[in-house]
């Protein structure tokens, strides 16, 4: 890495940290993530400037080509959604970014043609396409969900446990085959689809309420497999952007289940066995969960509502 | 193990601890717009997707950088875009 490229990159990762700051304040919140995207904007172009004499003609062709139509994917999905549907719209855009750390991840290992991969590539590579294939297919029916192309009831069968554990096993398998043996190209795409299996076998029994709290989730995995593509690829804003929404991912999880007055494990495997109400703070008697809030939760809203009805009692 | 896998370590470490403090105190009403700014910021990914495509040669090669590409710049465009527009949703109500 020269000189400059370090520079860029540490002014990208304070730009991110910068951005996330000003995103957990309602003054600053738009500016946040404002910051962001400047980061980003410096962190892609330097890497396009850093690439400029190494593209393939293919190279350029399909760089190009996918920028034009992911831009246009994007802008149109951003600006088409309703205010309503904008999780479901969050939640796909989080699953293509993991899919992308997933793929990038399969590139690199298939440049062995094959051979037994260093540990220290392999491991953070099947990470990468594991929690990415995972986070992909789980937003993929997250967004099925919460858009109502299917029931948003949870969904459970007799010996989903044992399935999904059957699926987590035979996922650590084929992880240790390609860290041991091979990272054939036929082993990494059975381990990627058994990964988009378990992501969807994940999120089925869990219901369309609860699915902010998931999508969070998934937001945080995405950000790890990110932070693995950048130990893979020995590149420094991937590992630190990626682990920063991993990190803060996680919290943001934690605080939005808090706030739903659910815990985390209730919410994720509340619809194993029977339904544990009563598990998380605020489940009252009749099975309706209670939303507590601070003071500061209170004067935030507030200040953001044109009308307020206050039921005293 | 390297010296210099150590130095990815230490990025790794740091980055954990900064991503946990920087968000400690979050309005609830901010939480969606969060989740969705550091969603955008995951799309960094971006980077990684044209590194592998540029070099791309075999079909597979091309394809696999393709679709990367193609995910990656969906996540950051799409997600900057729909945070900012959450966050324009609660200006207006400003007054």
């Amino acid at each position: 890495m020269t000189i400059a490229t370090a520079f860029v990159y540490l002014l990208a990762a304070v730009l991110f940290i910068v951005g996330l700051k000003f995103l957990s304040s309602p003054r600053g919140a738009r500016r946040g993530n404002q910051l962001a995207a400047v980061g980003m904007v410096l962190a892609v172009g330097w890497t396009v400037v850093l690439l400029r004499d190494a593209f393939t003609p293919a190279g350029i062709a399909i760089c190009t080509v996918g920028v034009a139509i992911g831009s246009i994917a994007g802008t149109i999905g951003a600006r088409r959604v309703h205010m309503t549907a904008m999780p479901q719209m969050v939640a796909l855009f989080n699953g293509v970014g993991g899919g992308a750390a997933a793929l990038v991840a399969v590139s690199e290992l298939l440049k062995l043609a094959g051979a037994r991969p260093e540990f220290q590539t392999g491991f953070p590579s099947v990470f990468a396409i594991v929690i990415g294939g995972i986070s992909f297919a789980g937003s993929a029916l997250a967004f099925a969900k919460l858009q109502e192309l299917m029931t948003g009831t949870p969904i459970t069968y007799p010996g989903q446990q044992v399935v999904n554990g059957l699926l987590a096993l035979a996922i650590l398998t084929l992880a240790v085959a390609v860290l041991a043996v091979t990272g054939s190209a036929v082993v990494l795409a059975v381990l990627l689809g058994i990964a988009l299996v378990l992501g969807v076998a994940f999120v089925l029994p869990i219901g369309g309420a609860d699915m902010p709290v998931v999508i969070s989730l998934l937001n945080a995995c995405t950000g790890l497999a990110v932070a693995a593509s950048g130990f893979v690829l020995d590149n420094f804003a991937l590992i630190v952007a990626g682990t920063l929404v991993g990190a803060s991912g996680s919290l943001l999880t934690k605080l939005m289940s808090d706030a739903m007055g659910r815990s985390i494990t209730n919410i994720l495997f509340g619809a194993f066995g029977q339904v544990q109400t009563g598990l998380g703070s605020g489940a009252a008697a009749d099975g309706k969960s209670v939303r507590a809030g601070s003071p500061d939760d209170i004067g935030t809203m507030l200040a953001y509502s044109r009308s307020v009805i206050i039921g005293p009692g | 193990m390297t010296e210099h896998l150590v130095v990815l370590i230490t990025y790794f470490v740091l980055a954990v601890f900064v991503g946990f403090e920087v968000i400690s105190k979050v309005p609830t009403i901010l939480h969606t717009p969060l989740m969705s700014g550091s969603n955008a910021i995951h799309g960094i990914i971006l980077v990684g997707a044209l590194l592998i495509a540029a070099h791309a040669q075999t079909p597979l090669e091309i394809v696999l950088g393709f679709v990367a590409v193609v995910l990656a710049t969906t996540n950051v465009v799409g997600g900057f875009v729909v945070t900012d527009r959450m966050l324009e949703m609660f200006k207006g109500r400003r007054q």
